[in-house]
């Protein structure tokens, strides 16, 4: 189709206004991963004893929520405007109807850019010591949008399935259950076995363990790191197109 | 003058497979000629909104065929899309986006070029009365100020042909008022409307042509002036204490007819009227309990050209009331 583009920028400028001026969602957005931090650092980290200093390991881990949280808004933006009359709107115009996802996904991607920046702050000021060149840094960063992207697409498909703001909204516990299931707050050898197999087959493990071995070298006792990282990335690419061209099809199937 | 829009015999059901629900559309026949406004007139769940998505390209008829400017609504849908602009039951703006805002995405998303959104933008701003606002959040914004903002959303393009479904729904008189000189303007500039409304008065003023729909079917059309004919026109009417008072009081008046403890005299609404059929009431000596002047709602029209009041269907929807 043509113009495709020119939508896409249209409805990526939109996206990047709506989450922009979201005021609530942004203050959560900061406060939350803070909070948390705060929470496991404090509260937990005497506790776990993995050889070092708690908030390296646990830090990658609070983004990653972070990020969940963050592609939890964009469920129920999504089905607002699904729900609300704008999509209607764009399906009667001669555009490309869609793109109105693909706006909220890359408002959602920068907006995780800021409030991981700001949580890597506070850890840096709570204690949080990476030893990373500017070119791990950046691979880093880059593994975390890889993430959002993957889980944003998901929230996207959540938000044309589901019919009501609140069935949008649940979609946060999903976010909130995985990193918990994985290496992001304790090593995954302390879970229970059936939590275990889990943990360690699921997107969330190597992305954090990729991130925390690029920020703060080998704290979680990953001996291929290349490996993981390939892992990682697969996954992330793997379940963003799948989710992504699934969130299209229930976009143009749904009336 | 030549069709803009044409439905011929749609049907549309949305029972799932097996079920067995009454059709939505049954056999919905309507013409809007250019330049004309067409008002389907109907109580809620008559089917209003169905056809415009129809017409629209949102939703495909089960049977039947639909054009816009002779372009099929379901072969042709992108060569449709061109040609109309959609304004639909709910207001369709960003609340967190300014008044401008809306506006200069809607016109990038119809593409039109950066010079041309930016003149048009201000040039409807201006003829909708939403200047001073431009650079204020919707959030902020009244409803008749939304109302007014989302059909300039539309109007972007200059569309041949637009749908307004329900443009006054929820507006107090004033906004409303407002609305239909919008909606003037929009004609005046060589759009044509098809509109739909529960409201016979929203028809009257607006429509050249009107069409009653009711189960999913046209039961009659006709212009404003035919309808309210085979309805009749306003009256007073007056409610009394008892029967007996009711029927001391009206052989004073001119055509008075009498229904219990009410009595009711056709009128044209004006003062000078209104008061001489008070003063013969007050010369009677018996007071009402109560009188209004009434114009004919929905029911009465349906009451009068169809026989039978139209059927609210409301199945699992909050129905606004009319
Ligand atoms: N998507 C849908 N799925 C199921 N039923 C629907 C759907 N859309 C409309 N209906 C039903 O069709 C009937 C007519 O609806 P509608 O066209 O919205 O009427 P109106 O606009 O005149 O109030 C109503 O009974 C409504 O419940
Ligand atoms: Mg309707």
């Amino acid at each position: 189709m043509t113009h495709l583009m020119s939508d896409v920028s249209t409805m990526t400028v939109r996206g990047l206004r709506l989450v922009s001026r979201d005021v609530d969602a942004m203050i959560t957005a900061v406060l939350l991963p803070v909070i948390i931090l705060l929470m496991f650092v404090l509260v937990f980290g005497g506790a776990v004893d993995i050889g070092t200093e708690y908030i390296n390991y646990v830090t990658p881990g609070v983004i990653l929520l972070a990020a969940g949280f963050g592609a939890a808004n964009t469920a129920l933006a999504v089905e607002h405007d699904m729900s609300s009359g704008m999509v209607e709107r764009l399906r009667s115009m001669p555009m490309n109807a869609w793109t109105v996802l693909s706006g909220h996904v890359a408002a959602s991607l920068v907006k995780n850019l800021a409030t991981t920046a700001i949580v890597f702050g506070v850890s840096i000021l709570m204690g949080f010591r990476p030893e990373a060149t500017a070119l791990e840094w950046l691979a880093a960063v880059g593994m975390i949008l890889l993430f959002v992207g993957w889980i944003t697409w998901l929230a996207a498909l959540v938000g044309v399935l589901v019919r009501s703001p609140d069935a949008a909204g649940g979609f946060s516990f999903f976010v909130m259950f995985l990193p918990y299931v994985s290496s992001a707050f304790v090593p995954v050898d302390t879970l229970p076995g059936w939590l275990r197999g889990f943990a360690e087959h699921q997107p969330v493990t190597p992305v954090i363990e990729t991130v925390r071995e690029l920020l703060a070298g080998d704290v979680s006792g990953v001996t291929d790191p290349a490996g993981v990282a390939m892992l990682a990335v697969s996954w992330c690419l793997g379940l963003g197109l799948v989710f992504a061209v699934a969130a299209g099809l229930a976009f143009r199937a749904r009336r | 003058m030549a069709a803009i829009v044409t439905a011929d015999g749609l049907r549309k059901s949305f029972g799932r497979r097996g079920s067995t629900s009454p059709p939505v559309l049954d056999g919905l026949d309507l013409e809007l000629e250019e330049g004309a406004v067409l008002a389907l007139l109907g109580p809620n769940g008559a089917g209003k909104t169905t056809t415009v998505r129809i017409l629209s390209t949102l939703l495909q008829p089960d049977a039947g065929r639909a054009t816009v400017a002779g372009f099929d609504v379901v072969r042709d849908a992108r060569r449709v899309r061109e040609t109309i602009s959609l304004t639909g039951q709910q207001v369709a703006i960003d609340d967190k986006q300014s008044g401008a805002e809306n506006l200069t995405m809607m016109g990038r998303l119809a593409h039109l070029p950066r010079r041309v959104v930016r003149d048009r933008v201000a040039e409807l701003l201006d003829a909708f009365d939403l200047a001073d606002a431009a650079s204020r959040r919707v959030a902020a914004y009244s409803g008749g100020m939304r109302r007014r903002l989302d059909l300039a959303a539309g109007l972007l393009t200059r569309p041949r042909v637009m749908f307004l479904d329900e443009p006054t729904t929820g507006l107090d008189p004033r906004s409303r008022q407002a609305m239909w000189d919008v909606v003037r303007g929009v004609v005046a500039d060589g759009t044509s409307v098809l509109l739909t409304t529960q409201y016979l008065e929203e028809a009257d003023r607006l429509a050249q042509r009107v069409a009653l729909v009711d189960g999913g079917r046209v039961v009659a059309d006709g212009t404003p002036a035919q309808l309210k004919h085979e309805v009749g026109e306003a009256g007073v009417e007056l409610t009394f204490a008892s029967p007996s008072d009711a029927g001391r009081v009206a052989p004073a008046l001119t055509a008075a007819t009498v229904d219990g403890l009410r009595v009711r005299v056709p009128t044209d609404g004006s003062v000078a009227h209104v008061r001489s059929v008070l003063s013969a009431v007050e010369a009677t000596g018996v007071a009402p309990e109560h009188w209004e002047v009434r114009a004919p709602s929905l029911d009465d029209v349906f009451l009068a050209l169809t026989g039978h009041v139209g059927q609210e269907r409301t199945a699992g929807a909050t129905g606004v009331a009319a």
